[in-house]
């Protein structure tokens, strides 16, 4: 895809110290542990490449579309339409809780660090749009384009899994950083495939799913009220 | 040997941002930084202003030290007079807010329990986005809140809240944990705005050295104020509810 532009905003806004809450979220690892799912690095390996391939290919898309919706100037009731249709695809009522939340963060950093007409299109429009909806808004208004978006929403759909795991299970850092290394070539075929329909309709986007993490998800709010957790999701 | 260096402050300010801050910090000029460890270092930041938001307290120290007592104690004797609800960040969630709320001293509504990804100090320093979101769930309950006491999850002697969390900052340790503990330094003894040196009635049974405790309070922290304290004794904690008070009367609202 070329060389990529603005590679410092991409960089942060993948890193895992980007001030975005990101940290307190598990992507479903936390009941995934407290349910015996996941063990070993083994195990983790197996959930990440599913998250990957389902959250992870969903967010892209998303990430991806808003990118270019940025780069065209779309009308503001584009934006409703995105984060609706982004909605209707994520069934569990946690997830989309916990995807506001961070779309959330990523405004109150985003606004701090690349303010723009976007940004603000995008708040009036939806005030908690979806994590990844910000994300590639952001992306695109820093300069870059909506294969870097998709790249980006696929790792941070990864990452943050990835870390709680280590907290979690205490397992070797080393080796979960390598399982996460393994899963290079899926993330950029992903990436290439959300930017190659990020001009489509909304409706049209791709609606892959994880029904296992939609049950985890909804199994951890459940639990939260009743015993210690330690993630937001 | 280096041990002072002179190093450049630039801080870009985001275009959103007031441009007639006047916290007086940031304007390219020199600042010396110190190497020794055990200097007692002033804290820089003056408070910035609150743009008619509430007051921010941090509560921080190490596990077991008092924090969650001390928010207790400071909501029954503040209670009464200011507007005030509590964030807390206990590892365990809602074991806080639990015994905030079992202890009744403040409306259960009035209380926010943040998850902390099993990472306290993150959550008050390194990226405080959950708490902000529960402060400002409490601020849209509670238009006229005057106070939000933020209490962290218990973290070791490093831990200090951010300044875009907290206007001011109370850190926390206690005669059991060791009469050592002041003398350790850290960000948390040497730079909060208020040492508390909590359970001062258990010094006897613990062989405690007070006086060594104390002094090495002062030494470590310079002009900075310590205050000891005793819940058993005293259980609305007056020295620190009347320093809070203080805090907030010379705030700038504005």
């Amino acid at each position: 895809m070329g060389h990529i532009r603005s590679g410092l905003s991409v960089l942060a806004l993948a890193d895992a110290r980007f001030p975005n809450g990101g940290h307190i979220h598990s992507g479903g690892v936390e009941q995934a542990v407290a349910s015996g799912l996941v063990t070993d690095v083994a195990d983790l390996r197996e959930f990440l490449f599913g998250r990957l391939c389902s959250a992870g290919r969903l967010q892209a898309v998303f990430a991806a579309a808003a990118a270019r919706a940025t780069t065209k100037n779309v009308h503001n009731g584009h934006w409703a339409v995105l984060d609706r249709e982004l909605d209707a695809r994520t069934p569990s009522f946690a997830q989309r809780k916990a995807s506001r939340a961070q779309g959330r963060g990523l405004i109150r950093a985003g606004q701090a660090a690349w303010p723009c007409f976007a940004l603000a299109d995008l708040i009036a429009a939806t005030p908690r749009p979806h994590q990844p909806i910000v994300l590639g808004v952001l992306t695109a208004a820093s300069g870059a384009g909506a294969w870097e978006a998709a790249l980006v929403a696929g790792y941070l759909a990864v990452s943050g899994a990835s870390s709680a795991a280590v907290r979690l299970l205490g397992l070797d850092p080393f080796a979960v950083n390598a399982v996460v290394a393994e899963l290079s070539g899926d993330l950029d075929a992903i990436a290439d495939e959300a930017a190659a329909a990020a001009g489509s309709d909304p409706a049209a986007l791709s609606a892959p799913g994880s029904p296992a993490l939609d049950l985890l998800a909804e199994a951890h709010d459940r639990h939260h009220r009743e015993e210690v957790r330690l993630f937001a999701s | 040997m280096i041990d002072i260096i002179e190093k450049r402050c630039v801080f870009l300010l985001p275009e959103s941002a007031t441009p007639s801050h006047g916290h007086g910090h940031g304007h390219g000029h020199q600042h010396p930084v110190s190497f020794d460890p055990t200097a007692a270092g002033v804290d820089p930041h003056a408070v910035a202003p609150r743009g008619g938001r509430p007051f921010r307290l941090g509560i921080g120290g190490p596990v077991g030290s008092g924090k969650t007592a001390l928010t207790a104690a400071l909501c029954r004797a503040l209670g009464a007079e200011i507007d005030l609800a509590v964030v807390t960040n206990d590892i365990y969630t809602t074991e806080d807010a639990d015994f905030l709320r079992r202890a009744g001293v403040v409306d259960p509504n009035r209380i926010e329990a943040v998850q902390t990804g099993a990472c306290p100090h993150t959550a008050i320093r390194d990226d405080i986005t959950a708490n902000l979101d529960a402060v400002e769930r409490l601020e849209g309950r509670y238009p006229g809140l005057e106070l939000v006491i933020v209490e962290s999850g218990g973290d070791n002697l490093t831990a200090v809240f951010s300044r875009g969390l907290a206007d001011r900052q109370i850190f926390v340790v206690d005669v059991a944990g060791g009469d050592k503990v002041p003398r350790k330094g850290g960000p948390g003894v040497t730079t909060a705005d208020l040492l508390v040196i909590n359970k001062v009635d258990l010094a006897e049974w613990v062989g405690a050295d007070m006086t060594v405790m104390v002094s090495d309070a002062h030494r470590m922290r310079g002009e900075l104020p310590v205050i000891t304290q005793s819940l058993t004794r005293t259980p609305n904690a007056p020295d620190v509810a009347a320093w809070v008070r203080r805090q907030l009367t010379t705030s700038p609202a504005a």
